[in-house]
C-alpha cells in the first residue's frame, strides 16, 4: 500500500522537476558566492589599486599592481613604521595564549575528569559561566584593574585576557574528549606505581593530542582576531598589535585605503591558512560528543 | 546529566570511608594534594580575571543615580531600541537562514562541498579587516556598492552610513549576518548529519517528502539545538563591539550605538567609567534569565559548542 502512495504522489514530470531543482540550487550557489566574496573581493581590489584609483567609480582595478604590499613589507609609510614589530607582538600574544590555555585547561580538566576531585563540578560551572559572559562586559573594570596593576601597554595584560576567555572552552572540550579515554589506563598506571604527575604527562597528554590541537587552534585564532581589549590596553606604537594599528589608520585624517587593505590582507592570511589546515579538527572539536539534542 | 554522571560514577566506585576522607573525595594524602595543585592555575585565573573584575564592575556601577541619568538620556533610549532590533532581527534572521542553508549544504555533489569551503570564509577571516573593507564598500562616493549601482543601473546609491539611522543600522545588521551566519550553519549542519538516515527513509515510505519531511522529521530533531544556538548567539551578540564600532561607528549623530559600544564610549571617550559600566549593567535583567536557561540546557543535554 505504501509504495502505491509514493507513486501517486510523484507527478509524471518528476524528472523534469528534478532538473529545475538542480538549476535552482546552482542559482542559489551563485548568490551565496557573490554574497560571501563581495567584501573580500573589495579588500583585494582596493589593495591592488593606486591611491588615485581608489577614489574612482571603478568596479575592477584599472591598473593592478602589488605596490601597496611592497609598501607594507618595507614599512614605507609613516603609519606602518612599526609594522613588523606589531606583527611580532601579535605572534607573541598568540603563542603564549595557546601555551597557557592548554596548560591551565588540561591541568584542571585532569583534576576534575581523571582524578575526580570532590566538588569538581563547581569548577566546571565556573567555566561555563565565564563562557557565557560577553567579553565586552568586563572591558571597563578590566582596563582600570590593569592600570592599577601597572600593566597598561603591556602585552601580558592581553595574554591574561585571552587565556581567561579561552580556558572555559578548553575545559569543555577536554572533559568531553577525556570521557572517550578509559579510566582503567590511569588506574593500571597507578598500580604500577606512577605518580599523578607521571600519569598526566605520560598518559593523559599524549592521548589528548587531538583535543589539544583543536583547542590550540581555537585559542590562537581567538588571540589573533581579538580587538577590543588590545585597543583599550595597548596605546603605545611599539606595544601595539596589528589590528589596533590598522584601526588607527581608519581614524586618521587621510586614510590611505590601498595600504590599509594590503595591511589587512597580510594580517588576515595566517589565521585563514591555519583555519583551513585544521578545519576538520576544529569542526570535530566544536561538535565533539555528538549533537544529540 | 553530563556533570552529574561524573559524580555518580565516583560514588559507585568509592569504598566505605570516614567523614574526613569523604571530604577529600576519596583521594589519599599526596594524591589529594596533587589534585588541588592541578586546579590552582585555573582557580587563580578565575579569581583574578573573572571574579575580581565582575565585582569591581558591580561596585563601579552601583549608584542608582547613574541609572536615572541613563534612562533620561535620549541617546541611551535610542541605543536600547537599536540593541533590541539588532538582537531581534540580526540573531533570528541569521539563525533562520543558517537553518535553511544547512539543509542546502546536505546536498550531494562536489560543487556543494567546494561551495561550503568558500562559504565559511567570512568566519575564517579575522573580523577587523573585513569590517574595514565593508565600511569602505558602503562609502557614499567611492564605495563598491554605490559604484555597482551607478555602473550597472545608472542610479545614485544612498549614503549608507552617514545620512539615515535606519540605513546605517541595517548595514550593521547585514554585516553581522554576513560575518556570523557561516559558523552557525556549520553547527546546524553537524546537527543534521547526526540525524540517522533511516528516519528519512521511514518518513519517505510514509509519504513525507520535501517541506513535510522538514516539518515532521528534521525540525523536531533540530529544535533543541536550534534553541540553544539562538540563546547562545543572543548572549554573544549582546557583547559584540566590533561590528557596530567599525561599520557605522555609532553614527550618524550617535544614533546607531548598541549597548556594548555605548558603554565603551561613555567610559573612554567622555571619561565616565561609572556611566559606561551602568550602561552595560542595565542589560543584566535580560542577561540573567538567558544565562540561567543556557546553563541548564548546556548541562542537561549533550549539545556542545
Amino acid at each position: 500500500m505504501s509504495t502505491a502512495t509514493i507513486q501517486t504522489r510523484r507527478p509524471p514530470n518528476y524528472r523534469r522537476r528534478k532538473i529545475w531543482v538542480e538549476v535552482a540550487a546552482l542559482l542559489l550557489g551563485v548568490v551565496i558566492v557573490i554574497w560571501t566574496l563581495a567584501p573580500i573581493y573589495n579588500m583585494v581590489m582596493v589593495a591592488l589599486e593606486s591611491h588615485n584609483d581608489v577614489f574612482s567609480t571603478n568596479i575592477f582595478p584599472a591598473d593592478p599592481s602589488a605596490y601597496s604590499f611592497w609598501i607594507v613589507f618595507t614599512e614605507g609609510y609613516w603609519y606602518l613604521e612599526y609594522f613588523w614589530h606589531q606583527y611580532e607582538n601579535s605572534l607573541y600574544i598568540g603563542f603564549w595564549t595557546v601555551f597557557l590555555t592548554l596548560w591551565v585547561g588540561s591541568m584542571v580538566s585532569y583534576s576534575i575528569g581523571r582524578m575526580r576531585i570532590r566538588h569538581g563540578w563547581l569548577l566546571t560551572n565556573a567555566a561555563l559561566l565565564t563562557y557565557l559572559v560577553p567579553a565586552a562586559f568586563l572591558a571597563i573594570p578590566f582596563y582600570r584593574m590593569m592600570q592599577t596593576y601597572g600593566l597598561g601597554n603591556n602585552v601580558w595584560s592581553i595574554i591574561a585576557v585571552e587565556v581567561t576567555f579561552a580556558t572555559p572552552y578548553a575545559i569543555f572540550i577536554f572533559q568531553q574528549y577525556g570521557r572517550s579515554i578509559p579510566l582503567e589506563l590511569d588506574e593500571a598506571a597507578r598500580i604500577d606505581g606512577a605518580s599523578p604527575v607521571q600519569v598526566y604527562f605520560k598518559i593523559y597528554l599524549p592521548l589528548m593530542a587531538p583535543a589539544l590541537v583543536a583547542v590550540g587552534t581555537y585559542a590562537l585564532l581567538l588571540a589573533w582576531n581579538e580587538y577590543l581589549y588590545q585597543f583599550l590596553l595597548l596605546s603605545n606604537k611599539r606595544s601595539m598589535t596589528v589590528p589596533v594599528a590598522l584601526a588607527q589608520f581608519l581614524n586618521s585624517d587621510e586614510s590611505p585605503w590601498n595600504y590599509m587593505m594590503a595591511t589587512a590582507i597580510v594580517y588576515a592570511i595566517p589565521p585563514v591558512v591555519i583555519y583551513y589546515m585544521f578545519r576538520g579538527r576544529m569542526t570535530a572539536g566544536l561538535t565533539m560528543g555528538g549533537v544529540k539534542g | 546529566m553530563a556533570s552529574a554522571s561524573v559524580i555518580d560514577v565516583g560514588r559507585r566506585l568509592a569504598r566505605p570511608r570516614s567523614l574526613f576522607s569523604r571530604l577529600r573525595g576519596g583521594l589519599q594524602g599526596t594524591e589529594y594534594a596533587w589534585a588541588i595543585a592541578f586546579c590552582i592555575p585555573y582557580v587563580g585565573v578565575f579569581i583574578a580575571f573573572v571574579i575580581f573584575p565582575v565585582f569591581y564592575g558591580l561596585w563601579l556601577g552601583h549608584a542608582p543615580s547613574l541609572y536615572i541619568e541613563l534612562f533620561h538620556d535620549p541617546i541611551y533610549q535610542q541605543t536600547i531600541v537599536n540593541t533590541i532590533l539588532y538582537l531581534a532581527i540580526g540573531v533570528n534572521v541569521k539563525m533562520f537562514f543558517a537553518l535553511l542553508l544547512s539543509g542546502f549544504f546536505m546536498r550531494k555533489g562536489w560543487w556543494v562541498k567546494g561551495l561550503l569551503m568558500i562559504y565559511v570564509l567570512p568566519w575564517a577571516v579575522p573580523a577587523l579587516p573585513t569590517f574595514i573593507s565593508i565600511h569602505w564598500m558602503l562609502n557614499t562616493q567611492w564605495g563598491l556598492v554605490n559604484n555597482v549601482l551607478w555602473d550597472v543601473f545608472g542610479m545614485d546609491g544612498p549614503g549608507w552610513l552617514d545620512t539615515s539611522r535606519w540605513l546605517a543600522l541595517g548595514s550593521v545588521i547585514t554585516t553581522y549576518i554576513w560575518k556570523n551566519m557561516p559558523f552557525w550553519t556549520v553547527i546546524l549542519l553537524a546537527g543534521r548529519m547526526a540525524i540517522p538516515q533511516e528516519l528519512y527513509e521511514a518518513a519517505e515510505v510514509d509519504g513525507a517528502t520535501g517541506i513535510r519531511r522538514f516539518i515532521h522529521v528534521s525540525f523536531p530533531l533540530l529544535a533543541n539545538l536550534y534553541l540553544v544556538c539562538t540563546l547562545l548567539s543572543t548572549i554573544f551578540t549582546l557583547g559584540d563591539f566590533n561590528t557596530a564600532n567599525f561599520i557605522s561607528g555609532g553614527g550618524p549623530a550617535l544614533s546607531t550605538h548598541v549597548l556594548a559600544t555605548l558603554g565603551i564610549r561613555d567610559a573612554f571617550e567622555i571619561a565616565r567609567p561609572q556611566l559606561g559600566v551602568a550602561a552595560v549593567l542595565s542589560l543584566l535583567p535580560l542577561m540573567i534569565p538567558l544565562v540561567v536557561i543556557l546553563m541548564h540546557k548546556l548541562r542537561t543535554s549533550d549539545v556542545q559548542l
